[in-house]
């Protein structure tokens, strides 16, 4: 099995996860970092992968990757109306409301 | 402080009041919480309009329910309708959800009283509540010390006597570990049994909500309550099963017991102390104690910290500043979600949902995401081999007794150690209970973990009785 070391983007911060690697995720996830985090948080996340290396080193090719511990299936119901949340009470809960919709800021660069 | 069993019956029989116990819980709570810090939130005039209700109840005749006047601390990732629920979180301080968790009604159905809503690890994700936006709770039995986590405040909450109930939410060992250092019973069902909906989602395939109590047959009392199908949550199982309260064979005559090695190395030798000599008790009270080996349990921790993450990284994704929580204000909608997690969330957060995406992201999803799955295979297989010569497992619950404030905050990996003997039950979707045996050698409590095949918690609690039955008085008790 090809380990993630070998397959993985390159960067400056030595084998294993990089601090590229650590800011491109942030950026996936939605996440600003400070210098000092990307450094903190390449060395802890690089500890957890290293200790993972030992699943990653098992051959399990014989398995099949288990997603859920019970069988998950679809559960229908009637196609029934019936009382929902009420919206001003949901509305209630957002940062920002306008005309009983969630407001939110410009999305994109476009002009409105 | 009587238990749940006791207050329940005299309420229901008019002997006392539901007023009078929650009076005596909020006094409890206004005299010590001031340096537990179990709660968050205090229900003091809704858990005293909620006991009026009982006592009206009983005084027209109805019955209000099992846990009639009984006061339950709510782990604070549970919905509460108009009630905060902040997950421990920045990002959901004085969110207001706008339903009640099914748990929630549940209890409010059997007459219970939610007293309030206890402090945890954010998002559930640590072993110490010190990862607690609004601070740490403190171990009741030695404040110097963590109460574990996630579900510290509410294992913290029966522990210091605020409550003889507790609810807490179990996704890698949140319930079982701190049930351990604050020696308490604590108590994972099989996935399924209890409803999830209105669980602030964390890792949805290992969450499970599930009781805390004084002692097991108090547990069995508040599991038989929300161990309930509920069409809210599509996996809810549809099974009816008999109440765990009063089983039908008590004892542990003839009982196999797998006493797992792979649970109890790498424990301290206190630990390691009390689980043996738990094992010699349920041998003397007629049980069949043998060692059983469960290697593939040490590839558990690796592959949960690569699941739990990565599932977090999608559940907490909602977090976007639109809809509930907290929102930083920028000049356009991607800006404002990024301003927004990287204020609301903490560290901790933000290293699981980076570890999770990592896991995740193309070049590693093989590598670490489906091959932490095919783990978990191997552990629900290991466990089926084991059940076919022992009927239940004994092992430790955490590695040590209480560690001190701050010992492993700055070290990831160390905290995360902590849930090894209990991350197998997760994976496996299977039931599992920690209850207090014995001290170790600094006279804190330690916990021993009885683990049970899928749905047979009625087995666990028989189990989990005849220990308790044998096991040495705690002492530094609050």
């Amino acid at each position: 099995m090809s380990r993630p070391e070998e397959t993985g983007h390159s960067g400056s911060g030595g084998p294993g996860l990089s601090r590229d690697d650590v800011v491109h995720v942030a950026n996936l996830a939605r996440l600003t970092l400070s210098e000092g985090e990307v450094d903190l948080f390449t060395a802890q996340l690089r500890t957890v992968l290293e200790h993972a290396a030992d699943v990653a080193a098992l051959d399990l090719s014989h398995l099949a990757p288990m997603a859920h511990p019970i069988p998950v299936e679809n559960v229908l119901r009637p196609d029934e109306p019936r009382p929902s949340l009420d919206r001003s009470e949901v509305l209630a809960a957002a940062p920002s409301v306008e005309d009983h919709r969630f407001r939110v800021p410009r999305i994109g660069t476009e002009s409105p | 402080m009587s238990t749940a069993r006791e207050m329940a019956a005299a309420v229901r029989a008019g002997e006392r009041t539901a007023r009078e116990i929650t009076e005596g819980a909020l006094a409890a709570v206004a005299a010590r919480d001031g340096e537990v810090h179990a709660f968050l939130t205090v229900l003091a005039d809704e858990a005293l309009a909620q006991a009026d209700a009982v006592d009206a109840a009983v005084a027209q005749g109805r019955d209000p329910g099992p846990l009639a006047g009984v006061p339950v601390a709510l782990k604070d990732n549970l919905c509460t309708r108009g009630i905060p629920t902040t997950c421990g979180s920045r990002i959901l301080e004085g969110w207001r959800p706008p339903y009640d968790a099914t748990v929630v009604r549940l209890l409010r159905d059997a007459g219970a009283i939610a007293l309030g809503k206890t402090n945890m690890d954010e998002f559930a994700m640590g072993s110490s509540t010190e990862n607690s936006a609004y601070g740490p709770t403190r171990n009741p039995h030695c404040l110097g010390r963590v109460p574990g986590g996630s579900s510290g405040g509410s294992a913290a909450a029966v522990a210091a006597g605020f409550a003889p109930l507790g609810l807490g939410s179990d996704t890698g060992g949140s319930i079982r570990q701190p049930a351990a250092l604050c020696g308490v019973v604590g108590m994972k069902p099989t996935y399924g049994r209890v409803s999830r909906y209105g669980l602030v989602a964390f890792a949805s395939s290992l969450d499970q909500i599930g009781p805390f109590a004084a002692d097991v047959d108090d547990a069995a009392l508040l599991f038989d309550v929300i161990a309930a199908h509920d069409p809210c949550d599509t996996t809810s199982l549809r099974i009816e099963s008999p109440p765990t309260v009063r089983p039908s064979g008590s004892g542990v005559e003839g009982v196999r017991v797998g006493l797992c090695p792979d649970l109890i190395e790498g424990c301290a030798p206190d630990v390691v102390a009390r689980v043996h000599e738990a094992a010699e008790a349920l041998a003397a009270a007629g049980a069949k104690v043998e060692e059983i080996r469960v290697p593939e349990f040490g590839y558990g921790l690796s592959a949960y910290y690569l699941i739990a993450p990565a599932e977090a990284s999608s559940n907490l994704a909602r977090y976007d500043g639109v809809r509930y929580g907290l929102r930083v204000d920028a000049e356009d909608a991607g800006a404002m979600n990024t301003a927004t997690r990287t204020a609301g969330f903490g560290a901790e957060v933000k290293r699981r949902i980076m570890l999770g995406t990592y896991a995740l992201s193309a070049g590693y999803y093989d590598a670490y995401y489906a091959q932490a799955q095919r783990v978990r295979t191997m552990v629900v297989q290991a466990f089926e081999r084991a059940y076919t010569s022992v009927d239940v497992l004994l092992g430790a619950t955490a590695p040590t007794t209480a560690f001190k404030l701050g010992d492993k905050v700055d070290d990831p990996m160390a905290m995360y150690m902590n849930d090894v003997c209990t991350i197998p039950s997760n994976l496996a979707g299977h039931p599992a209970l920690s209850l207090p045996f014995g001290t170790g050698d600094d006279g804190l409590p330690v916990g021993v973990q009885v683990l049970a095949p899928a749905l047979a918690e009625g087995l666990l609690f028989q189990v989990a009785r005849a220990v308790e039955a044998a096991a040495p008085e705690a002492g530094g008790s609050a």
